[in-house]
């Protein structure tokens, strides 16, 4: 065991070394927000109300509608097939990717339709939902679901086409069966492009509730957003925008969040350096 | 006990070249014993097939013609009756050390206390019992094959096949772990087949030599230092070590018998 000695010293180890000081990652993020806000509202001013708006007229929109309660009730009637939609897509889409990437079998007969669904002009297709689901909470999770379901799907299948052959080699080596190989090599292999998709599905489905809320019955973030519209009123239309987005941001860190507690290995492998 | 063969074994791949099919033949009609106790390199430049012959003996490729035989019995797909050992160790990276010599244990159906014994026991063995926490990355290269070889022999394999093993490592780390892999040898008595492109090391450590050009068996060169070699280093001072050497230079550098 001569080597263990030198070995010790490895890797990692000379990560203790005390780092110089940065900026922190987060006061560069707010800076850069408060400078854009700070433009915007210096040019928003100078814009006719009906044309545009700016951030502090905004934000006294956003205090009537929470005083209201319009924002919070909204809010809620959004989120519900938001989440039901996304979840969903989830659900089916990390094992059908799964399956699409390890078996030739199911590529062949099932690929062509997630390639082909990932392009779909759902928009065009919502009158047809409608006829088929309604008006209601079903059509809108419908909406959600197949907005975001393909790209997690083709992430996942991605991932698993980039899974290093010798680590399924160990699988077989091992006589692992082809189910074990799949849950415990292939899924934990993949999961950074899961991951990666399910973050990329989150704006496709945060667009893909809003159209839902336009074309079908009129409701929730999407119907403050019209109404507000048709009484240009653009200051209040601009807060549900801004309330989405912030929504997308959360999910967006929760989901990395969640990424680095079930992958840590991957942030430990690609690290930056931070 | 444990002994393996390739017996009459050929592969032949197509290959697309510029649009054209090409057979490749990798083998041709290689036939060799490891007999039980025994260490064989195998040994020939890049491209030989030496690869393809240790993957047809593990199961992970399947032979065109030829048989593969463990204790004289033939052999299809893989098998708790070999254990591999892989190029650049081919550790589960989210897996720890003692995790990934679990899994080729768990594969086994080994369960509960044994599995977590046995565990211990060849951490220990490839000395490593201190490490057992740190994932892949948090080891350096030689300390990810020491946790490889750890995983292979877990299993109690009759064979242990190894591929390049230590192609990846530095001079020093490699020296090293090939007098570990002696001393295991020496404890365990496994039968060993490994693949190498090194001459020294097929010297060092192996008791015959099969040399292969071109998918074809050159030579099979017996090494006649003894066992245990002791220390490697004044191992490389010996007649014996430099003619075995110069026998196998020459039959990697002869014109092919084909």
């Amino acid at each position: 065991m001569v080597d263990v000695l030198t070995d010790r010293s490895a890797p990692n180890e000379t990560a203790s070394e005390r780092p110089r000081w940065r900026v922190p990652s987060w006061l560069i993020t707010i800076a850069s927000v408060t400078l854009v806000l700070l433009i915007w509202e210096w040019f928003g001013r100078d814009v006719n109300p009906v044309f545009g708006s700016y951030p502090s007229a905004i934000a006294l929109a956003f205090v009537d509608l929470v005083r209201s309660g319009q924002l919070g009730t909204a809010l809620l009637e959004s989120l519900q097939p938001f989440i039901a939609g996304y979840l969903l897509a989830i659900l089916l889409g990390v094992p059908l990717g799964l399956l699409i990437g390890r078996f030739r079998v199911a590529e062949a007969g099932l690929g062509i339709y997630v390639t082909a669904g990932y392009a779909m002009p759902l928009v065009a297709l919502v009158p047809l939902l409608v006829l088929w689901l309604g008006l209601g909470f079903a059509v809108k999770a419908a909406v959600v679901f197949l907005m975001s379901v393909f790209p997690i799907c083709i992430n996942t299948w991605l991932g698993v086409a980039a899974v290093p052959k010798s680590l399924i080699d160990v699988g077989k080596a091992f006589v692992a069966p082809n189910l074990v190989i799949l849950r415990r090599i292939v899924l934990p292999a993949t999961l950074p492009y899961i991951m990666a998709g399910i973050r990329l599905a989150v704006g496709r489905a945060v667009v893909a509730m809003v159209i839902a809320e336009f074309f079908t019955s009129i409701s929730g973030l999407g119907a403050i957003i019209i109404n507000s519209a048709n009484n240009f009123d653009t200051a209040t239309m601009f807060v549900p925008i801004v309330v989405l987005m912030v929504l997308a941001i959360g999910l967006n860190a929760l989901i990395g969040w969640i990424e680095r507690r079930v992958a840590p290995w991957q942030a430990e492998i690609a690290g930056r350096d931070e | 006990m444990g002994s393996v063969s390739l017996v009459d074994v050929s592969k032949r791949f197509s290959l697309r070249v510029d649009g054209e099919l090409q057979s490749v033949q990798a083998l041709a009609r290689v036939s060799f014993t490891v007999d039980d106790g025994e260490i064989v390199a195998l040994i020939g430049p890049s491209g030989c097939g030496k690869t393809t012959a240790l993957r047809i003996a593990m199961g992970l490729e399947s032979a065109s013609s030829g048989r593969v035989l463990v204790d004289g019995r033939e052999v299809k797909g893989c098998g708790h009756d070999r254990g591999m050992v892989f190029q650049h160790a081919a550790l589960l990276p989210w897996l720890t050390a003692a995790q990934n010599v679990m899994f080729g244990l768990e594969m086994k159906g080994v369960r509960g206390a044994e599995l977590q014994g046995t565990v211990q026991r060849y951490l220990a063995l490839v000395g490593l019992d201190g490490s057992g926490n740190r994932r892949p990355h948090q080891l350096s290269g030689g300390m990810q094959q020491r946790v490889g070889i750890a995983r292979a022999l877990a299993i109690d394999p009759k064979v242990l096949l190894m591929d390049e093993p230590f192609g990846a490592l530095d001079a020093q780390t490699r020296e090293a772990l090939q007098g570990e892999l002696l001393e295991i040898h020496a404890r365990t008595g496994k039968t060993i087949l490994f693949v190498t492109h090194d001459l020294d090391e097929a010297v060092l450590i192996a008791d015959r030599i099969v040399v292969l050009r071109e998918g074809a068996m050159q030579e099979i060169i017996d090494v006649p230092l003894s066992r245990p070699r002791g220390d490697l280093g004044s191992v490389r001072g010996t007649k014996a070590f430099a003619d075995t050497r110069y026998h196998v230079w020459q039959a990697l550098h002869a014109p092919t018998r084909h």
